[in-house]
């Protein structure tokens, strides 16, 4: 591990009880959903991690239990250390605080956490879609939800086919 | 047919938190601007909110573009999941194949031999121009400096030739592979490349004399689209915007990849943080990429292109014949794929618009389970209502220039 990162994973684990985990140079810390706006405001203030650089999630289902993990990665430039972090979130109603009052620019990467999986952020200022439509039904990058493709349509089956074609809602 | 549905309208009510106050009175004007607009570089929607001409909100509304990218990939294998990443950043595609490959050499532990290395730096540089030179024409074409654009075209047909001649494409080149590139480059690419660095530094100050010292482009960007070192921190904005604001932050410095190190090059920037200071930043980095590929260039190395890992890599055509173990490698890796761990990595580069990120996950099995690309056109768009506000509708046009987003890379 590197240097800069020990005391700052030092101090987070005694702090908040965080979980260690890493791999090929990469250190990620696995923190409790109730914690996470504490852990990003230590970072912030405490250990210099000026910026968020990404923030997504990944879907496990139906492997795991809780089915989401929330992947913050932020980066202190004055160290040049990268640390990211994970939290676990429950499938049934999922939502989880927001950080954008750590990270302004956490707002759109909430927004597409939310189009794209369907987990809440709780205290977000502009809770909308991003990239769907706003009518569309369903959370695409959900690994229950379906690839999808299109149906040809021909002549014999134009109308069956332009009835079953998912269309937005009035 | 009768049961087409209308475009959605959007109520001004749902937007109601994102206005002033003033709007739901009629007292300032709600503007559509795109997303069918020629200086909006795609598909992008702005909502501007004016009084009169002066900009008091925009809202950005983006998506129009989103193809599903990241669920797509994760149903192919690795090798053949590259080939999206192409069609993101359509004008930086090498380095969108270099980040992604990365990641994957990241994940499954791969090396990459000397040679590849340096033609990966000496091709992300050579693209990295290209982009800029379509940025360079295109944000002068909005402001209508219109002869720019016709002379930048002309150098980034060398380079697209230069691309076709090493992988066959001109822009959806898949060239940079998982352990090396696809292949060895051809002999002519060496005089080609030279011819490039040759005549490119005069062409550069030509775009030059035609822009930084022009009084009408002067107006028109010098305080326009202002952003502070501190707000690009919080906005986690990277790239020629953050560099334009007066931070030396470059991810070839500061975390170097594929022997960037090795390099002599400066991180130019500049203070103001306006329209001009991105301007001056970007123009700076075409002649530091430029000396980039000169040194690589001059100490390219011989020796193999491609990992010889065989577990990973495809061997030769010609071993097929001879070697039952490049048979059954051969076979397998084509039907089947490689394996990855049940990790997560994150492997990152410069592009030309700032860090571009691939967040990559396996399963134990030969596809991605999970693939999340950090692009920086996404979160410059983020910034826009803080870079637009209080300036004039015809601005708003140069500071999307000036941020120089690919739709492709924002919507994915």
């Amino acid at each position: 591990m590197d240097e800069h990162l020990q005391p700052v994973v030092d101090a987070l684990q005694a702090r908040f009880g965080v979980a260690v985990h890493e791999y090929a140079g990469e250190v990620s810390l696995t923190v409790k959903a109730d914690q996470i706006v504490e852990v990003c405001q230590s970072l912030r203030d405490d250990h210099a991690f000026e910026m968020l650089i990404d923030e997504t999630a990944v879907d496990y289902y139906p492997e795991m239990e809780p089915r989401f993990h929330v992947i913050y990665q932020v980066y202190s430039m004055s160290k040049n250390i990268i640390l990211c972090l994970r939290v676990p979130v429950d499938g049934t109603n999922p939502h989880l605080p927001t950080i954008e009052t750590v990270w302004a620019g956490a707002n759109w990467y909430e927004r597409e956490v939310f189009d794209m999986f369907g987990i809440l952020y709780d205290g977000h200022s502009d809770m909308r879609r991003i990239v769907m439509p706003a009518d569309w039904q369903g959370h695409p990058l959900r690994k229950d939800y379906p690839l999808g493709y299109e149906e040809v349509q021909f002549t014999f089956n134009y109308e069956d086919v332009q009835r079953r074609k998912p269309h937005p809602k009035e | 047919m009768s049961d087409i549905v209308a475009f959605r309208d959007v109520k001004v009510e749902e937007l109601k938190h994102l206005l002033s106050p003033r709007a739901l009175t009629g007292e300032t004007m709600l503007l559509n601007m795109g997303p069918q607009h020629p200086s909006t570089h795609g598909v992008l929607r702005l909502l501007l909110e004016l009084d009169g001409e002066i900009v008091v909100n925009c809202i950005p509304d983006i998506g129009f573009l989103h193809t599903g990218v990241e669920k797509n990939m994760e149903s192919k294998l690795f090798q053949q999941a590259e080939v999206m990443v192409d069609r993101l950043d359509y004008l930086n595609p090498l380095g969108n194949n270099l980040t992604y490959c990365l990641a994957v050499e990241k994940l499954v532990g791969l090396d990459v031999p000397e040679r590849a290395q340096t033609l990966r730096v000496l091709l992300s540089e050579l693209t990295r121009i290209n982009s800029h030179l379509v940025w360079i024409g295109t944000s002068g074409l909005d402001l209508a400096a219109m002869s720019v654009f016709l002379y930048a075209m002309r150098e980034r047909e060398m380079i697209l030739d230069i691309f076709e001649m090493i992988s066959g494409q001109r822009m959806m080149t898949t060239y940079i592979r998982p352990g090396g590139v696809w292949r060895d480059v051809p002999a002519e690419f060496e005089p080609a490349v030279r011819e490039f660095i040759r005549i490119f530094p005069a062409r550069l100050k030509e775009y030059e004399s035609m822009l930084t010292n022009n009084a009408l482009f002067l107006e028109r960007t010098q305080g326009i689209g202002v952003i502070s070192k501190e707000d690009c921190i919080r906005y986690s904005l990277t790239g020629p915007v953050l560099r334009g604001s007066g931070m030396a932050y470059d991810l070839r410095k500061a975390r170097p990849y594929s022997g960037y190190e090795q390099y002599n090059f400066d991180v130019p920037t500049e203070t103001a943080g306006d329209v001009y200071a991105r301007y001056l930043v970007r123009v700076e980095e075409m002649r530091q990429s430029l000396r980039i590929v000169e040194q690589a260039l001059d100490k390219m190395p011989t020796g193999p292109i491609r990992s010889n890992n065989r577990k990973f890599i495809p061997p030769p055509r010609s071993e097929l014949g001879v070697s039952m173990e490049a048979l059954i490698h051969h076979f397998k890796l084509w039907t089947e794929g490689y394996p990855a761990p049940k990790e997560g990595v994150y492997a990152a580069t410069e592009s030309p618009r700032g860090e571009l990120g691939v967040y990559l996950e396996g399963d134990g099995g030969p596809k991605p389970y999970r693939v999340h690309l950090r692009t920086p056109s996404f979160i410059s768009l983020q910034a826009m209502p803080l870079l637009t506000k209080g300036h004039f509708v015809a601005d708003v046009v140069g500071i999307i220039g000036s941020i120089d987003i690919v739709l492709g890379d924002a919507d994915r």
